[in-house]
C-alpha cells in the first residue's frame, strides 16, 4: 500500500461526488429530515424519541454509506475503470482505503449535522459526550462502506445492488434492539442479534445516552464495530481480482 | 522504467528479446476454449496489428498480455517477465474497448488521478503535470481538458482512454480497437501518433477488425476462432498468398484453412 495513492483515490472519489451536488444534498439532509419527522411523530412521548433517535444516529450513516459505496464500486466494476486500475500499480488496499477515507469524510459531515440537530435543535437528551456519539457514527459509516464494497462483488447490476440493502441491512435493523430490547426476543433471534454488528452500534449509542462516563460496554461496542468494519473491508479486498474470466 | 533514459542513445540492449512472446498460449472462459495453443512474438519498437473478426479472441489475447485474464495456460512472457507480473503494471499501457474513465470527472481530473496512481507523491507533482499536458496534446484534447467526460462524444471518450494509457510513457502499449468510431482525419492522426511512438522505441499491439488499418502495421497477427492464421509482415503476407490487400490475404488464408479441415 502507498499513502499517496490512497489519498489520491480518496480525492478522486470526493471530486466525483462534488460533480453530483444532488447526491451530496440527499446524503446530508435526509437523515436530518428523518430526525425532525421522528421528533414530531413522538411529540407526546419524548422518552421514546430519545432512545430511538440516539439509535438512528448510528444507523443512518451505515445505511447511507452502504448504498453509496455499493453503487459506486459496482460502477467501477461495470465501466472498466476497476480493470484499468488493477492493471496499474495500485494496491487493492489503496483503492479500498481511498473509498473508506472519502466516504468516512462525508460520514463525519453527515454525523456532525445529524448529531448537532438532534442534540441542540430537537432536544435529544444525551447524558454522555457528543464526541462519543460521533465516534460510533463514524465507525458505523465505515462499516456501511465495508459492507457496500463487499456486496457490490455479488451484484451484477444497480438493480441487484439496491436490493442488497433490504437483504443485508433490514434484518440487522429488526434485530439490533431498535424496536424492542434484544433480551426480550425469541432466544434464537437473540443469539443471531449477538453476532450482527449493528446491535453493538445501537448499544454503543444507548450507552452514551444513559451514562455520563465512558463505560466498559461502550468500549467493547466500539471495538466490535471497528473490528467488523476492518474484517469486512478485508473480505471486500478479497473480492477484487486482478485476473477475471 | 526511468532507468532507460540513463542509457546512451543508440545503445543496443542485448539480448533483444521480443516484447511479447507466447508459446502454447491457451485460454479457457467457462465451457469455451477462447484461445487455442497460440505461438507468436511481438517485436520491440514496432506496431503489431492483431486482426480478425469480432469474437475471434482478440480482446482475450490482449487481456492475457496485460495480465487481467484468468485461466491462462502456456508460456506468456511480456518485457522479459511473466505476463501480469507486478513490475509490469507501470510498464504496460492498456486501453480496453470500454471507455474505462470516470464519466463524472473532467478529462483533466481523470488524467490527474491516473497519473497519481502511476507516479505517486507530492515530489512528482511537476512531472505529473507535464505528463498530463503531453498526453492531452498527443490525443488532441487540450481544448476539451476541462469538459466533463460524460459530455464527450464516443470518439472523444476513447481518446481520453488512450491518453490515460499514454501516461508515464509505457514501454508496451496494448490498444483494443482504439480507432473505432473515429472520423478518418482523427484515425490518420492517431496512426501518425502510433508510428511516432514506435519510432521512439515503444512497442504497440493494436487490435482492429478493420482490415485497411492492417496496412499501417509493421507486423500482423491474423486471428480466427481462437487460432492464429498468420504471423507476418503485411508485404510478406500479400506476397505469400498472391493477393493485393491484407483483406484478400486474410480471406485466402481462411479458405485454405477451411479446405484443409474438410479434407
Amino acid at each position: 500500500m502507498n499513502l499517496s495513492r490512497t489519498t489520491a483515490t480518496a480525492g478522486r472519489v470526493l471530486r466525483q461526488l462534488l460533480h453530483d451536488p444532488r447526491t451530496i444534498a440527499l446524503m446530508l439532509l435526509v437523515p436530518c429530515v428523518m430526525l425532525v419527522l421522528l421528533r414530531y411523530v413522538f411529540d407526546a412521548n419524548p422518552a421514546t424519541f430519545n432512545s430511538i433517535g440516539a439509535s438512528l444516529l448510528g444507523i443512518f450513516p451505515l445505511i447511507t454509506m452502504f448504498l453509496v459505496t455499493s453503487i459506486a464500486t459496482l460502477r467501477e466494476r461495470t465501466t472498466g475503470t476497476l480493470e484499468r486500475l488493477l492493471a496499474m500499480p495500485l494496491a487493492k488496499g489503496d483503492l479500498i482505503g481511498g473509498y473508506a477515507l472519502a466516504f468516512g469524510a462525508v460520514a463525519v459531515l453527515q454525523s456532525l449535522l445529524a448529531t448537532g440537530l438532534a442534540l441542540w435543535g430537537l432536544d435529544l437528551n444525551v447524558i454522555g459526550s457528543a464526541w462519543l456519539l460521533l465516534l460510533v457514527a463514524l465507525l458505523d459509516a465505515l462499516l456501511g462502506t465495508a459492507l457496500g464494497l463487499f456486496v457490490s462483488a455479488f451484484a451484477a447490476s444497480e438493480f441487484q445492488a439496491v436490493q442488497f440493502m433490504p437483504a443485508v441491512i433490514f434484518p440487522q435493523l429488526l434485530l439490533c434492539g431498535l424496536f424492542t430490547a434484544r433480551d426480550t426476543m425469541q432466544p434464537v433471534l437473540r443469539a443471531i442479534s449477538d453476532v450482527l454488528p449493528m446491535s453493538y452500534a445501537v448499544d454503543g449509542m444507548n450507552q452514551v445516552l444513559r451514562h455520563t462516563d465512558l463505560t466498559a460496554t461502550y468500549v467493547r461496542d466500539v471495538l466490535i464495530v471497528a473490528g467488523c468494519a476492518v474484517l469486512v473491508l478485508a473480505l471486500g479486498a478479497a473480492t477484487l481480482r486482478r485476473r477475471t474470466a | 522504467m526511468m532507468n532507460k533514459a540513463a542509457e546512451a542513445p543508440g545503445t543496443v540492449r542485448a539480448p533483444a528479446t521480443p516484447a511479447v512472446h507466447a508459446a502454447g498460449l491457451t485460454v479457457v472462459r467457462g465451457p469455451r476454449t477462447v484461445l487455442r495453443d497460440l505461438d507468436f512474438s511481438v517485436p520491440r519498437g514496432q506496431i503489431t496489428g492483431l486482426l480478425g473478426p469480432s469474437g475471434c479472441g482478440k480482446s482475450t489475447l490482449m487481456r492475457s498480455v496485460v495480465g487481467t485474464q484468468a485461466k491462462v495456460t502456456g508460456t506468456l512472457t511480456v518485457l522479459d517477465r511473466p505476463a501480469g507480473h507486478p513490475t509490469l503494471r507501470a510498464r504496460v499501457g492498456y486501453v480496453t474497448q470500454d471507455p474505462s474513465v470516470y464519466l463524472d470527472l473532467t478529462v483533466r481530473q481523470n488524467l490527474d488521478y491516473f497519473a497519481a496512481v502511476l507516479l505517486p507523491g507530492r515530489a512528482a507533482a511537476d512531472r505529473r503535470r507535464a505528463d498530463v499536458e503531453r498526453v492531452l496534446t498527443e490525443v488532441d484534447l487540450t481544448s476539451h481538458a476541462d469538459a466533463l467526460a460524460g459530455n464527450l462524444s464516443g470518439g472523444q471518450l476513447s481518446r481520453v482512454s488512450l491518453a490515460v494509457a499514454l501516461l508515464g510513457a509505457p514501454e508496451l502499449l496494448v490498444l483494443d480497437e482504439p480507432t473505432v468510431g473515429l472520423d478518418p482525419v482523427l484515425r490518420r492522426d492517431l496512426w501518425d501518433l502510433f508510428h511516432s511512438l514506435a519510432g521512439h522505441g515503444t512497442t504497440l499491439l493494436i487490435s482492429s477488425h478493420v482490415m485497411d488499418e492492417a496496412e499501417r502495421c509493421h507486423r500482423l497477427l491474423l486471428m480466427r476462432e481462437g487460432r492464429l492464421l498468420a504471423d507476418d509482415s503485411p508485404d510478406a503476407l500479400r506476397a505469400r498468398t498472391g493477393t493485393d490487400t491484407v483483406e484478400a490475404a486474410f480471406l485466402h488464408l481462411v479458405d485454405t484453412a477451411n479446405a484443409t479441415r474438410t479434407n
